[in-house]
C-alpha cells in the first residue's frame, strides 16, 4: 500500500496574525511557516503504519501544492520521516484549484490511503480532503481519530456529532483527520535531517484549472470590552453580572 | 431557482442547530427574491419534518429509503447533489459541523460550486456573491467572493438567530433507494455520548484548565456545569494528560465552539486555546494570575485560587436557582 499525506504550509500557530495596510493580504514579515499541524498528525500516524510491517504499507510519500518558497516545509516532512515529496509547483489559489492539482498526483501514482487534515489553520476551509474524494471517486470518512488496516481494510473511528463511530471502507479512501489519529507528532531527528537532503523532491507543473472563489479582503475581529474583575470572596456579585449585565443566566 | 438547506437528523430528530440553518437558509432566500426549501436525508420521526416549517421555508423534502442509515459522505453528496439540481439552487447551505464538513466539499465538485466555509452572517452582497468567514482560527474574518452559479455555505454554529415564520410548507416524502454495492462505508461499532450536554450544542460551557490541578478536583466544576444546564470542557493538556475525555477539548486542535457563555477555569488562554471558544459571547475567567492572557480574552474575571472560588460559585449559583 501507497500512502500520501497532504501537506499544507501555514503560519507558526502562535503567530500573531496582522495584514497587510489594504488588509488584502496577510503581512507575511516575520512568520515562521510550518507544517499544518493536522498534517503534522498525519504523517505521524503514516509513518507508524510503515514501521508495523503487518499493514502492507510500503511508503510514504508528502505531496504539497505551492511555490518554491515552501520547500522548507516540505524538506521537514522528510526530515521526519516521508520517503518522498511531490510539489507542485503553483500558488494554492483555493480548496478547488488545490483539490484538482493533487487529484492528478493521486491518479498518477495511484496511492491507496490518501491522508489530509481536517481544517489548514490560516483559511480553515475543511473542504481540500472532500474535494479530493470527490474528484477522485474514492470514500472519504471525515473526522478520522485513528486508523488501522486490517486486510487492506481500513479500519477507522470517526466523531460524528455526539458520538464516535468505527467503521470500515476499502482502500483506495480519503481519510480526513483530526486530534487523536496520534498521540505527539514526531520530531525529525539529526539522522533524519541529513537524510532529508537526499530525498527526492519531485516538481511538476500544475494543470488548468479555475479557482472558484477568491479573498476579497480580510477583517480582524472587534476589540473586546476589558474584563470587568469580581472580588474573589463574592462570586455571587459574578452571577449577577451575568445575569442581568450579561443576560447570559 | 431556490436556496436549497440540508438538515442533519440525529436519530430521526432535529436540533436546535437544523432550524439555525433553515432561518438563515430563509433569509438568504429573500435575498435572492426566491424560496428556500429544507432536505432531510434518511427516516426521520413522525412529525419532525414538519418543525422544520416553522422557519421560513416554502418546502420540505423528506428523502428516506434503504442504505441510508449509515453516513457514507459519497452517497450522501450525490444525493443532496441530485436535489439541488433539480431544485434549481443557486445556494446550498450546510452546518459547518462534522457532517457538513464531510459533505460541502463532495458537493462543491459535483455542482462546481465555491464555498464559502465556516460562514457567521448572511451574505455581505449577492452580486458579486460575497461571504464573510471564519480565518486563521478565528483571529480573524475574511470576506470571500464565490464566482459560481452555484454556492456552497456552511454556516458556523449559534452565529444566526432561530426566525420564526410559517409559510404552510408541505412535505414530500421521496423514496430514494440506494444500491448496498454503492455504500463503502459500514459500521462497525457506534458509541453515543449519552444523555450529556454535547459540547457543540451548549449553550453554557464550563472548562478547566492545568490550573484545576488534579483529575481529582473536577467536582464541584462538574457540579457547576450541572447547576447550569452546560457542558463541561478542558484544555488540551488536560485531555492529553487523560484528566478529561479527549471529546471535552476546546481549541485549535479539538473543537471549536460558540456558545453564549464560556467559563475557562485555571486556563491560562494560549492562542491554540483561544482559537477555539474565541467566539463564544461571554467569556469567564478564573485564575491565580492576573496577567494571564485569559483576562484580554474575557469580560468578566475573577483573580483566585479555582479549588476556593468554584464552591461559592456553585453555591451562588444554587442561590439563584432557588428564587
Ligand atoms: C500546534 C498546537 C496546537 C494546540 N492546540 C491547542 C488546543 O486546541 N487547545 C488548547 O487548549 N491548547 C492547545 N495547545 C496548547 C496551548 O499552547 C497551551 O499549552 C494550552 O492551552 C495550555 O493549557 P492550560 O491553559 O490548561 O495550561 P497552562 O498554560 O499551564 O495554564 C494554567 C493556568 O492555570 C492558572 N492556575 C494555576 N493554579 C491555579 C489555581 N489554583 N486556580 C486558578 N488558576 C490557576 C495559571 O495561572 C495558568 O494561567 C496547542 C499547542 C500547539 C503547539
Ligand atoms: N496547498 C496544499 N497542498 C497540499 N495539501 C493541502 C494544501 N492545502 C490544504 N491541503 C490539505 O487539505 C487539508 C485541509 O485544508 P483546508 O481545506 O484548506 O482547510 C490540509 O490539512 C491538507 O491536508
Amino acid at each position: 500500500m501507497k500512502v500520501l499525506v497532504c501537506i499544507s504550509n501555514v503560519p507558526d500557530t502562535t503567530t500573531k496574525v496582522k495584514f497587510t495596510d489594504d488588509f488584502e493580504k496577510l503581512d507575511t514579515s516575520n512568520i515562521q511557516w510550518v507544517i499544518n499541524p493536522w498534517d503534522e498528525l498525519s504523517l505521524t500516524r503514516a509513518l507508524e503504519l510503515k514501521d508495523d510491517a503487518s499493514t502492507g504499507v510500503k511508503s510514504v510519500t508528502v505531496a504539497h501544492v505551492g511555490l518554491a518558497g515552501a520547500e522548507p516545509t516540505i524538506r521537514k516532512a522528510l526530515a521526519i520521516g516521508a520517503d518522498d515529496a511531490i510539489r507542485i509547483n503553483a500558488e494554492p489559489h483555493d480548496a478547488y484549484y488545490v483539490a484538482a492539482q493533487l487529484a492528478e498526483v493521486v491518479k498518477a501514482e495511484s496511492f491507496d490511503i490518501v491522508l489530509c487534515g481536517i481544517e489548514s489553520s490560516d483559511h480553515n476551509g475543511s473542504t481540500v480532503g472532500g474535494m479530493l474524494s470527490e474528484f477522485l471517486g474514492y470514500p472519504s470518512v471525515s473526522a478520522v481519530s485513528g486508523l488501522k488496516i486490517e486486510n487492506n481494510t481500513l479500519v477507522i473511528n470517526r466523531e460524528i456529532d455526539g458520538g464516535k463511530e468505527t467503521v470500515t471502507v476499502p482502500a483506495p479512501v480519503v481519510a480526513i483527520v483530526q486530534k487523536g489519529i496520534a498521540k505527539e507528532p514526531r520530531i525529525a531527528a539529526m539522522r533524519g535531517i541529513m537524510m532529508a537532503r537526499t530525498k527526492p523532491v519531485k516538481v511538476v507543473e500544475p494543470v488548468a484549472v479555475d479557482a472558484l472563489t477568491g479573498i476579497i479582503s480580510f477583517e480582524m475581529p472587534e476589540p473586546r470590552a476589558a474584563c470587568k474583575f469580581v472580588d474573589a470572596e463574592d462570586p455571587k456579585q459574578l452571577i449577577g453580572l451575568l445575569q442581568n449585565e450579561a443576560k447570559v443566566l | 431557482m431556490s436556496v436549497l438547506v440540508y438538515t442533519e437528523n440525529w436519530d430521526g430528530k432535529f436540533k436546535k442547530l437544523s432550524f439555525e440553518l433553515v432561518s438563515y437558509a430563509s433569509k438568504v432566500a429573500e435575498m435572492l427574491n426566491t424560496k428556500a426549501i429544507a432536505l432531510s436525508v434518511g427516516k426521520l420521526e413522525s412529525g419532525e419534518a414538519e418543525k422544520l416549517g416553522n422557519y421560513g421555508v416554502s418546502k420540505i423534502i423528506s428523502a428516506a429509503g434503504e442504505g441510508l442509515n449509515v453516513l457514507d459522505n459519497q452517497v450522501y453528496a450525490k444525493i443532496i447533489a441530485d436535489f439541488a439540481v433539480k431544485e434549481g439552487a443557486t445556494v446550498v447551505v450546510l452546518a459547518n459541523n462534522n457532517v457538513g464538513k464531510a459533505l460541502a466539499p463532495r458537493l462543491s465538485v459535483r455542482l462546481k460550486a465555491g464555498i464559502g466555509a465556516g460562514v457567521n452572517k448572511l451574505p455581505v452582497s449577492t452580486e458579486p456573491f460575497v461571504v464573510h468567514k471564519r480565518a486563521y482560527s478565528g483571529n480573524a474574518f475574511a470576506h470571500l467572493q464565490i464566482n459560481t452559479p452555484v454556492r456552497i455555505i456552511t454556516l458556523s454554529q449559534n452565529s444566526f438567530e432561530l426566525i420564526e415564520k410559517n409559510m404552510g410548507a408541505a412535505v414530500e416524502n421521496v423514496n430514494v433507494s440506494v444500491d448496498a454495492s454503492e455504500v463503502k462505508t459500514q459500521v462497525r461499532e457506534v458509541q453515543k455520548q449519552g444523555g450529556k450536554i454535547l459540547l457543540t450544542d451548549a449553550e453554557i460551557v464550563v472548562s478547566g484548565g492545568r490550573g484545576m490541578k488534579s483529575p481529582d478536583n473536577w467536582g464541584p466544576l462538574v457540579e457547576l456545569a450541572d447547576l447550569l444546564g452546560a457542558a463541561t470542557a478542558c484544555s488540551r493538556p488536560v485531555s492529553d494528560e487523560g484528566w478529561r475525555g479527549h471529546e471535552e477539548h476546546t481549541g485549535q486542535t479539538g473543537k471549536i465552539i460558540a456558545p453564549n457563555l464560556y467559563f475557562a477555569i485555571g486556563i491560562s488562554g494560549a492562542t491554540q486555546h483561544l482559537a477555539g471558544v474565541s467566539s463564544s459571547k461571554y467569556i469567564v475567567a478564573i485564575n491565580t494570575d492576573k496577567d494571564a492572557p485569559i483576562f484580554e480574552a474575557a469580560q468578566y474575571g475573577i483573580v483566585g485560587d479555582a479549588q476556593k472560588v468554584l464552591p461559592k460559585l456553585v453555591e451562588a449559583v444554587k442561590e439563584l436557582k432557588s428564587k
